[in-house]
C-alpha cells in the first residue's frame, strides 16, 4: 500500500470576522485577521491518497488526473480570489484555514469518483499551510 | 519513537510498460514515457521505530543508518539510469511507488538484523510529489 502526496499552492485573500460576534469580540478573537479590508496568504495544500500500485502503470495515483481534479475543484475556483466574497461556502462560514480545509476536502470528495472511478485510490487527507508556520490537517473521513 | 535520516540521489528513468502500445504509454505516463529518459533529484527519508537504548540513549546510531543508506541505496542508485543499470528496474517500471518499495526491500532485512523496525520509506520524486511505502 502506498500514500502518494502531491503539493499545490494558491494565493487568496480572506477576512476572519463573524457576524455573530461584536466588533470588539471579533478584534479580540481574530486580531489583525479581522481588519475590515482583509488580507491574503500563499496557501500550500498537500493532498494525500492511499492505494496499491496499479499492475499496468506501477503507480498508485496518476498525478495528471489528480492535478486535473485539483485544478477544476480547488485551484481554479480559489486561486487569486477573495474567499469571503467569491466563494459561496464562505458567505456564512468564517474562512479560517480549518474551514478552508474542510471546503477543499469536500470539493475533492465531490469530484473524486468522476476522476477515479475504481475502488482505489482513496483520498486520505489534506494538509494546508496557511503560512509556513500555521498548518492544518484534515482527514477525508472526518467530514461528510 | 521514530528517527529519520534523509539522503539524496540523482537518477534518470523512463516510465513505460513494454506490454502496452506507445499511445497507451503516452496516455498513462505523459512526458515520463519519453524513451530517452529524464531525471530527478530524489530525496529519501527513512524512518526507524524503536526505544532509546538505556546506555547510549539512541534508537539507532544515525551514523550507522547513514552508512547503511549510502551502501544499500545511494551507491547503487546515484547517477544511474535506473531502467538500464539498476535491477529490478530492467523489468519493473521505476515509478516512485516501485522505487520506494525496492528501497524498503533493500533496507528492511538489514534493519531487522539490527533488531530495529523500518517504519517508513518516503521518497520525493520532486518537492511537490512524494510517495510513502506502507508495507504490503
Amino acid at each position: 500500500m502506498f500514500r502518494v502526496t502531491r503539493r499545490y499552492q494558491f494565493a487568496a485573500s480572506h477576512r476572519l470576522y463573524s457576524p455573530r460576534l461584536s466588533e470588539e469580540e471579533n478584534l479580540r478573537v481574530y486580531g489583525k485577521c479581522a481588519y475590515p479590508y482583509g488580507h491574503g496568504h500563499n496557501y500550500r495544500v498537500e493532498v494525500s491518497s492511499l492505494g496499491p500500485a496499479d499492475a499496468r502503470s506501477g503507480r498508485a495515483v496518476d498525478p495528471a488526473l489528480l492535478d486535473r481534479l485539483m485544478a477544476e475543484q480547488v485551484l481554479h475556483p480559489l486561486d487569486h480570489r477573495n474567499l469571503n466574497l467569491e466563494v459561496p461556502a464562505f458567505r456564512e462560514v468564517v474562512p479560517t484555514s480549518e474551514n478552508l480545509g474542510i471546503e477543499i476536502c469536500r470539493r475533492l470528495k465531490r469530484g473524486w469518483s468522476a476522476v477515479f472511478p475504481g475502488e482505489w485510490p482513496k483520498l486520505e487527507k489534506i494538509r494546508i499551510e496557511e503560512t509556513p508556520r500555521n498548518i492544518f490537517e484534515i482527514r477525508a473521513d472526518e467530514i461528510e | 519513537m521514530i528517527i529519520t535520516r534523509k539522503v539524496e540521489f540523482s537518477a534518470s528513468h523512463v516510465c513505460r510498460n513494454p506490454a502496452l502500445a506507445d499511445e497507451e504509454n503516452q496516455r498513462l505516463f505523459g512526458m515520463a514515457a519519453n524513451p530517452h529518459g529524464h531525471g530527478h533529484n530524489y530525496v529519501l527519508e527513512v524512518s526507524v521505530e524503536g526505544q532509546p537504548h538505556p546506555v547510549t540513549g539512541m534508537v539507532l546510531d544515525l551514523k550507522e543508518l547513514k552508512d547503511l543508506l549510502n551502501r544499500e541505496i545511494v551507491e547503487p542508485y546515484d547517477h544511474r539510469f535506473l531502467n538500464r543499470e539498476v535491477p529490478p528496474f530492467d523489468h519493473v517500471i521505476p515509478t516512485a511507488e516501485n522505487i520506494a518499495r525496492d528501497i524498503w526491500q533493500r533496507l528492511e532485512p538489514h534493519l531487522r538484523g539490527l533488531g530495529r523496525r523500518l517504519q517508513l520509506v518516503r521518497l520525493y520524486e520532486t518537492p511537490d510529489l512524494y510517495v510513502d511505502y506502507l508495507g504490503e
